[in-house]
């Protein structure tokens, strides 16, 4: 789609400084690029790579008095906005260019309905419509991006939509003037993948349609290989390299990229073959959670069922994956598992005993024995404490004496390959992965026989994801563990685990190993699911 | 950890010295209590020592403030009072920090009781603090212990609002989760994850209490219904200048001065170290 025509965005030269004196001393540097209409560019990078920083300098949000724009270019249909002025700025942004943000439920005015947001573009940008043309303006856009029965859901507050249909709205928000470039900040990021696939459909058409540019920040290269015209890869605020998508797919260059690459999951099925596979460690039985809302009167409470019979079987050594789409119940069964919540009914039957039956004071005594992973790693270490304290504080709980608890923790440390000095300092002090593979040490400190990870690779880079991936198969092979691996990513589930378990709406909808689950899926929800995975070359 | 406190300190120190209110706050506020609780080493003549021959004087170089309706030394009672005043802020804000502070962590912490000790905490709120003050002093007569007990009170549940509101979110933090994963008894879990997320409002909020706490008991003084008229309170004072005004404004001046300089050396100083302490809020003003 690279078209001859006069580009809608060209950036020249662009250099964003970074206060003070850091390790690098611009966020982003001689940023140069172009987007056609009709063209969709991908930046792509991991966290820290300026990506980000390059939308906003070019939507003129950077944050003040942090970043300052020091010098470059950047021209919107041939005309230079390096240095406009707060008015025009806000005339162009949403009439010329606008803004899609990852997460649709803050950008979104939570108490204001979502037809009246978009109509309030119109009158932002003082196109004189009388109050039926504007209904009628905001209704054809609903239409446009494809929100089921827009009449209906106009009059909606965003708490009341799915997240994949608040995406939809700020596409309509965004799309409602017309500009012609639409810069999309990971706009699918917090979506699920089945939602996510029909976003990237939907921006794709659309872009069709009104002959805008897209300029398309995301991680994921997955999401490249399903949208992109042409890929600029970010490191360190620097471009490393440029080229079709297909090229930068198919050929890259520079041995970043080629890392990148390296690094996404393929479905390729790692997990070894374990010998014992028969040996049951964990059986849950017929496993319900039910929430009820609290009100007055009876007709007003709601019933919602998070798990609803729930069965399965975990074996020694084995890593059972439970996937699915947010609100499937995978999280609550995971919590279950690890005891950190009680079921509403059903039972989980470990070493002979219902452990969903035992009371908090009774479980603190056995719970060395099952131990969750979470999938912040920036809120899961007190901030307050050295990682010391962090790791020694379970065994300490359970009577270790400190000399031991000090070698193992070494051990445990070495384990994870980080060095002891790591011991002497705060949580803050270290990076996303290094954070997972700390809280991975914590959990092995309580010599757990099951390891409970809810999402536990979801926050972080590609590049990283694939370490902590290793680094979990390692562990369990070492550790003879078992792992229930929580998971919304089927990519990842297909490389770490030996069986999946594919959930929807509190059910299981198939169990079964990983391949054959990927390649002879069985429940329609499966195939749906894996229909949505993006640029899914790997499973063929 | 010698070294790690004492450079510790000395950030402080230097953040102090940045901070002109802080600087000014503080300087007036230690310079207050200095002179407070130096009363006995400053003050010539005993706040108690009646010399009708000298009373209604303006400030001479004998009586630095001048003298009161029984003659006696206005510097000597404006200290003294200071002192009273000071001595009674620090233990009602200390005993209701302390009750504030363990009521809300059990509200917080533990869903069950927090409907039932909330609503008690509702209740003891709804209750006008003077008015309180005033009952439980007519009751129990004017001595420390009914004082502290009447003004610590009603600042009870507001300290325990406050910390039920920071620990209702810090207990949904992941790492609040993996310490009771770990086994970690309940009383730990709140004591080294909970509690110390606390401290930074709760430093906020008992300097608050402080200055509450000086104004209601200068008003009970005031009032009459404070401590026995032998004891120099800056409300009994006022209280007594008060028929007085016309002829000896400064016996009604300088006790109000006084208190007026305590009182915003206090507030002005919980404001610099809210400023400094909520982060958010000083995220917020630097854009």
């Amino acid at each position: 789609m690279t078209s001859t025509q006069a580009p809608i965005l060209d950036i020249q030269n662009l250099n964003v400084r970074l206060p003070g004196k850091g390790d690098r001393q611009y966020a982003a540097e001689g940023i140069a690029l172009t987007v056609a209409p009709r063209e969709v560019v991908c930046i792509v990078g991991e966290s820290g790579s300026g990506k980000s920083v390059t939308a906003s300098a070019v939507m003129g949000l950077l944050p003040r008095d942090v970043l300052t724009l020091e010098s470059g270019q950047i021209r919107l249909a041939g005309e230079d906005i390096t240095h406009a002025s707060r008015a025009t700025l806000r005339t162009l942004r949403g009439n010329r260019m606008a803004m899609i943000f990852q997460e649709p439920m803050t950008a979104l005015n939570p108490l204001m309905k979502v037809g009246d947001q978009i109509a309030e573009l119109f009158e932002f940008h003082g196109k004189r419509l009388s109050g039926t043309d504007v209904n009628a303006r905001v209704l054809a856009l609903l239409v446009d991006v494809k929100l089921p029965n827009p009449a209906t859901l106009q009059h909606a507050f965003p708490h009341q939509l799915s997240g994949g249909q608040r995406q939809r709205v700020m596409i309509a928000m965004a799309l409602a003037m017309e500009p012609a470039l639409i810069i999309a900040d990971e706009p699918t990021t917090a979506l699920d993948v089945t939602s996510q696939a029909q976003v990237l459909r939907l921006l794709n058409e659309l872009r069709e349609k009104h002959g805008n540019g897209v300029l398309f920040i995301t991680h994921d290269f997955d999401v490249v290989a399903e949208i992109a015209d042409r890929v600029i890869v970010m490191q360190h605020g620097r471009i490393v390299e440029t080229g079709t998508a297909q090229e930068i797919l198919a050929n890259p260059q520079h041995p970043y990229t080629q890392k990148l690459l390296a690094a996404v999951p393929k479905g390729e099925f790692n997990a070894q073959r374990h010998p014992a596979k028969d040996e049951v460690v964990l059986s849950v039985e017929n496993l319900s959670m039910r929430f009820e809302t609290k009100s007055v009167f009876k007709a007003k409470r709601r019933v919602v069922h998070a798990l609803d019979g729930v069965s399965l079987q975990l074996h020694r050594g084995e890593t059972l994956g439970i996937v699915g789409e947010s609100g499937s119940g995978k999280t609550t069964l995971g919590r279950l598992i690890a005891h950190m919540a009680r079921p509403t009914s059903g039972r989980i039957m470990f070493d002979g005993q219902d452990i969903a039956a035992l009371t908090a004071a009774e479980w603190r005594r056995r719970c060395k024995r099952i131990q969750m992973i979470f999938q912040d790693p920036y809120r899961s270490f007190n901030p307050r404490r050295t990682i010391s304290d962090a790791l020694a504080e379970g065994p300490l709980n359970f009577g270790e004496a400190h000399s031991d608890v000090r070698r193992r923790m070494h051990d445990m440390l070495a384990m994870v390959s980080l060095d002891e000095t790591a011991l002497q300092r705060y949580p803050h002090e270290f990076s996303g992965g290094q954070r997972q593979r700390l809280s991975i040490a914590r959990a092995l400190m309580m010599e757990p026989e099951i390891l409970v990870a809810d999402e536990a690779v979801s926050a972080l880079d590609v590049s990283v994801q694939a370490q902590i991936l290793d680094l979990f198969e390692s562990i369990r092979e070492r550790l003879n563990l078992s792992m229930v691996f929580v998971t919304h990513d089927l990519r990842v589930a297909a490389q770490l685990c030996h069986r999946i378990v594919v959930m929807q709406q509190g059910k299981i909808m198939e169990v079964g190993s990983a391949e054959q689950v990927f390649r002879q899926p069985q429940a329609a929800y499966t195939c749906e699911l894996l229909a949505a995975i993006p640029g899914k070359k790997g499973f063929a | 950890m010698t070294p790690a406190r004492s450079s510790r300190v000395g950030t402080a120190v230097s953040a102090v010295a940045r901070d002109p209110v802080m600087l000014t706050a503080l300087i007036l506020l230690l310079l207050l209590i200095v002179v407070s609780v130096g009363a006995p080493w400053l003050a010539a003549h005993d706040p108690a020592s009646l010399t009708p021959r000298m009373r209604l004087k303006p400030s001479t170089a004998e009586y630095w403030l001048g003298t009161d309706s029984l003659g006696r030394d206005l510097f000597a009672r404006v200290l003294y009072g200071g002192r009273l005043s000071i001595t009674l802020a620090l233990l009602v804000s200390a005993i209701s920090v302390l009750l504030g502070m363990a009521i809300g962590l059990v509200a917080g912490y533990f869903r069950r009781l927090d409907a039932v000790i909330m609503r008690l905490m509702d209740g003891i709120m709804a209750i006008p603090g003077l008015l309180l003050a005033i009952a439980m002093v007519a009751l129990g007569g004017a001595n420390i212990v009914t004082m502290v007990t009447a003004i610590s009170i009603p600042e009870i549940p507001r300290i325990a609002r406050l910390v039920r509101s920071v620990v209702l979110s810090v207990r949904e933090e992941p790492y609040v989760e993996a310490s009771v994963g770990m086994g970690t008894p309940t009383w730990k879990v709140i004591v080294r994850h909970i509690l110390p997320s606390t401290i930074n409002p709760l430093v906020v909020q008992a300097t608050f209490v402080c200055a509450a706490a000086i104004l209601t008991e200068a008003v009970l003084g005031f009032l009459g219904l404070g401590f026995p008229p032998e004891i120099p309170s800056l409300g009994s004072i006022i209280a007594e200048g008060r028929p007085f005004f016309q002829r000896a404004p400064w016996i009604v001046l300088y006790p109000g001065l006084f208190l007026a300089l305590l009182i915003l050396a206090v507030n002005m100083f919980g404001d610099a170290l809210r400023d400094r302490l909520d982060v958010r809020q000083s995220r917020k003003t630097k854009g």
